[in-house]
């Protein structure tokens, strides 16, 4: 019993949170990734599209909440999600031809884009503000629950309890139709394997007559739709605050680099590689380890939740010092 | 920046002197005239060029890091972060049983931490196959050990007088000494960083900085025994007289007077004077430290690696040694000016260290005024300063008057309470501005 106990436990506060929060950094790292890959620099205003994103979905829920229209059981945010990504795709679009454009024609060198980023993200970062202020936002409406920790406890017995919020199920979900959606395009369609040509190489790619402008464009829509879903799944799981998400840049890059730049798969996995550690070192394994036989005093926590951010430096430092291109082999550029 | 671009060609002589000036006819307009524009107080005026001169110090630091070398730094937050901590570990007075409670003990742990870095980072290079097992055994050992150290130690130093103090507490000594130890304490981080991450590509770097950044600031807010954390650490003893003080002073009412200023606004400006006066002290001597160096063999070698690393390698000059070099000098020169922040403010308030703030706008500075010229970055960083206050000021007056054909409504008044927030757009079109049509900046390396 006590074993059982120790797993629901281990379940709730490790696995069910952690594969969350793994998804919304795999989603957000698949954005810089293929940002990298094809246009071979890191965007530091990714957090902040992301931010952008959530922050238009947000306003289109209001709206629709109050014209009446909801989708429960399911948050109205997702009814809101395809206007608000075709937004933040529209304002990418204008990004890259009014700043990117033009360094990529004088093919600049990267820490110059990175600079642009920086550029990008103050701007992004102050429309944020304007549109939506800097308050903390809970947008989550329909139903919270799928199991209550009180509806468990009933059905199995047990002392510990297990809760399975709608938004970690939505969040799943939507992030493995969205991969097996992306990983479709790259393999499968004309466009995909255009761009995958242009990320493997650039000269090659324009001499089999690749449109460059295109494939830039195509990668521009979809990285502000990953941003956009990415950032609205992280605030209907935790709460909206435009700082947060530039908080989150960091396991995000973490994510990318961990899986190797430009590398998809390795984003994936890189994204559930960090939220995984991040939640386990930061986890106070006390009761576990006492429903497992062994009493302390301590919390048995390696670190507290406010250093989280070291736990993804860390793995960032080792990946790169061990195998600079990721473990799935991105580039190295 | 290869090549040299026709901006380059026709900067003149006078182009710095004349941007200089610019600078000052605007302070000075704050400090006079009362109009929609300027607020006509001396107060006001010297307080944004007192913070000015403390973040030209920091530009000054990150013109070494990125001009001189190419280092592109996101972790300016956290090195300004461990600079402040100087002025409350030196000049605060020292906490009544602080120390008795856990302080040698708390020593210990952090001699035991670093040597179990220092152990690990011996063993790995001296060990074969199996150095992978042997340096994890150290490291955890080591950390169970240092926990096992660390954690009553804080425990006991928090929990004497918590609701006043509860930290390890000060020195006592004189504020102006602690800026030197702020710089030698971010030198001493950045050292270790630069150990591990300075041998990584450019934008890698950038984000293994930015996560030192987020992690310094993490420290500094939670670990409660340092500086009271997220409580606030006020009363840094100050280099200066109090404004108080001042009024007290049996002539200082006539002097007041002859100035014609009320007596509280003569102290404010008295003392803000003061500050400046220091704040320039130290700004110069930075100056001339860094257009000695890089004037010297050392300032070309410098730009050498900047320009063509592998060429400056290939003529035997090594690349990573001179990279450590500067990045740990840029980073205490970045302390130093974290250290001057706190003195100025009397308060360590750690969730006022945003990246946004601490770093990029510092970054915007640095490449507006001109990135591998020092006069170029004092100059940006004292504009882009003056801009960063005024637009948050101006960003509002400006909506007011769009907004005044609108019905007055949620949607005005939303416009209105976010307008404020126009000034990160104001500094993102600056970044992109400058970047696009003047990449070498205001006042352009020579």
């Amino acid at each position: 019993m006590d074993l059982l106990n120790a797993l629901v436990a281990v379940l709730n506060f490790v696995v069910i949170p952690a594969t969350a929060y793994g998804a919304q950094l795999a989603l957000g790292a698949l954005g810089v990734t293929l940002i990298y890959g094809i246009l071979r620099f890191s965007n530091f205003a990714h957090g902040d599209t992301m931010a952008f994103g959530t922050a238009m979905v947000i306003l289109l829920t209001w709206g629709l909440q109050g014209l009446g229209i909801a989708l429960t059981p399911l948050p109205t945010a997702l009814l809101a999600l395809p206007v608000a990504i075709a937004l933040t795709a529209l304002l990418m679009l204008g990004t890259d031809r009014v700043v990117y454009r033009f360094y990529r024609r004088k093919r600049a060198a990267p820490i110059i884009f990175v600079m642009a980023s920086v550029g990008v993200m103050f701007i992004m970062n102050g429309l944020t503000r304007l549109v939506i202020g800097v308050d903390e936002i809970r947008f989550d409406d329909g139903a919270r629950f799928i199991i209550g920790v009180a509806d468990f406890r009933r059905w199995t017995g047990l002392e510990e309890g297990l809760a399975l919020r709608g938004t970690q199920v939505i969040t799943v979900a939507a992030a493995a139709l969205t991969v097996a959606w992306l990983f479709w395009f790259l393999n499968r369609t004309r466009s995909g394997k255009a761009m995958r040509a242009y990320s493997d190489n650039e000269d090659l790619a324009l001499l089999s007559g690749i449109d460059p402008e295109r494939v830039v464009r195509q990668t521009w829509i979809i990285a502000a739709a990953l941003a956009t879903l990415a950032g609205t799944l992280y605030g209907l799981d935790k709460s909206f605050r435009a700082f947060t998400y530039f908080q989150i840049l960091l396991p995000i890059f973490a994510a990318a680099i961990v899986g190797g730049l430009g590398n998809p798969l390795g984003a994936i996995a890189g994204g559930f590689i960090v939220a995984f550690s991040e939640v386990a070192v930061t986890y106070p394994w006390r009761k576990i380890a006492a429903y497992l036989g062994w009493e302390s005093d301590g919390l048995m926590q390696l670190l507290s939740t406010e250093y989280k951010f070291a736990v993804s430096f860390v793995i960032l430092i080792v990946v790169l010092l061990f195998r600079p291109t990721g473990l799935f082999r991105g580039k190295s550029v | 920046m290869s090549t040299a671009t026709r901006q380059a060609e026709r900067a003149s002589p006078w182009r710095a002197p004349l941007l200089f000036a610019a600078v000052a006819v605007l302070v000075i307009l704050e400090g006079t005239t009362r109009n929609a524009l300027f607020s006509g107080s001396w107060n006001t005026a010297l307080g944004i060029l007192n913070l000015g001169l403390i973040s030209a110090v920091t530009a000054l630091g990150v013109n070494m890091m990125w001009g001189y070398a190419g280092l592109f730094n996101a972790g300016i937050v956290g090195f300004m972060a461990l600079g402040a901590l100087a002025p409350v570990l030196i000049s605060t007075a020292p906490v009544p049983g602080a120390w008795d409670a856990g302080g040698t003990r708390l020593l210990f742990a952090l001699a035991l931490g670093l040597g179990t870095l220092a152990l690990a980072a011996w063993v790995w290079p001296r060990t074969g196959a199996w150095r992978g097992v042997a340096v994890g055994a150290i490291l955890i050992a080591g950390f169970v050990l240092f926990r096992w150290a660390f954690d009553p130690a804080v425990t006991a130093i928090e929990a004497n007088n918590a609701a006043s103090y509860g930290n390890i507490g000060g020195l006592g000594w004189p504020v102006l000494l602690s800026w030197p130890v702020g710089a030698a304490l971010a030198a001493a981080a950045a050292w270790a960083v630069g150990k591990v991450a300075l041998g990584l590509r450019s934008d890698y770097l950038a984000i293994a900085t930015l996560g030192i950044g987020e992690i310094i600031v993490a420290v500094v807010k939670n670990e409660d025994w340092i500086a009271r954390g997220v409580k606030n650490m006020s009363g840094i003893p100050r280099p200066v007289p109090y404004e108080l003080d001042l009024q007290n002073h049996p002539e200082f009412p006539e002097l007041a007077n002859r100035l014609g200023m009320s007596v509280a606004e003569a102290s404010g400006v008295w003392v803000k004077i003061g500050y400046a006066s220091l704040f320039t002290a130290v700004l110069l001597a930075v100056i001339l430290l860094a257009q000695l160096a890089l004037n010297s063999p050392w300032g070309r070698m410098m730009r050498a690696i900047r320009d063509n690393e592998v060429a400056a390698g290939a003529m035997g000059k090594n690349v990573t040694a001179r990279h450590l070099q500067v990045f740990v000098i840029g980073c205490a020169v970045v302390g130093l000016s974290g250290a001057m922040l706190v003195t100025y403010d009397g308060i360590l308030n750690p969730t006022a260290f945003a990246p946004l703030r601490y770093t990029f706008l510092i970054w915007v500075m640095v490449i507006v005024g001109g990135s591998g010229n020092n006069w170029g970055a004092v100059l940006g960083a004292l504009l882009i300063w003056f801009l960063w206050i005024k637009v948050e000021v101006w960003g509002p007056a400006l909506m007011g008057v769009l907004t005044a054909p609108l019905p007055p409504g949620d949607l005005r008044n939303h416009l209105l309470g976010s307008a404020p927030h126009m000034r990160f757009i104001v500094m993102g079109l600056i970044l992109l501005l400058v970047l696009r049509f003047a990449p070498r900046g205001l006042v352009p390396e020579r």
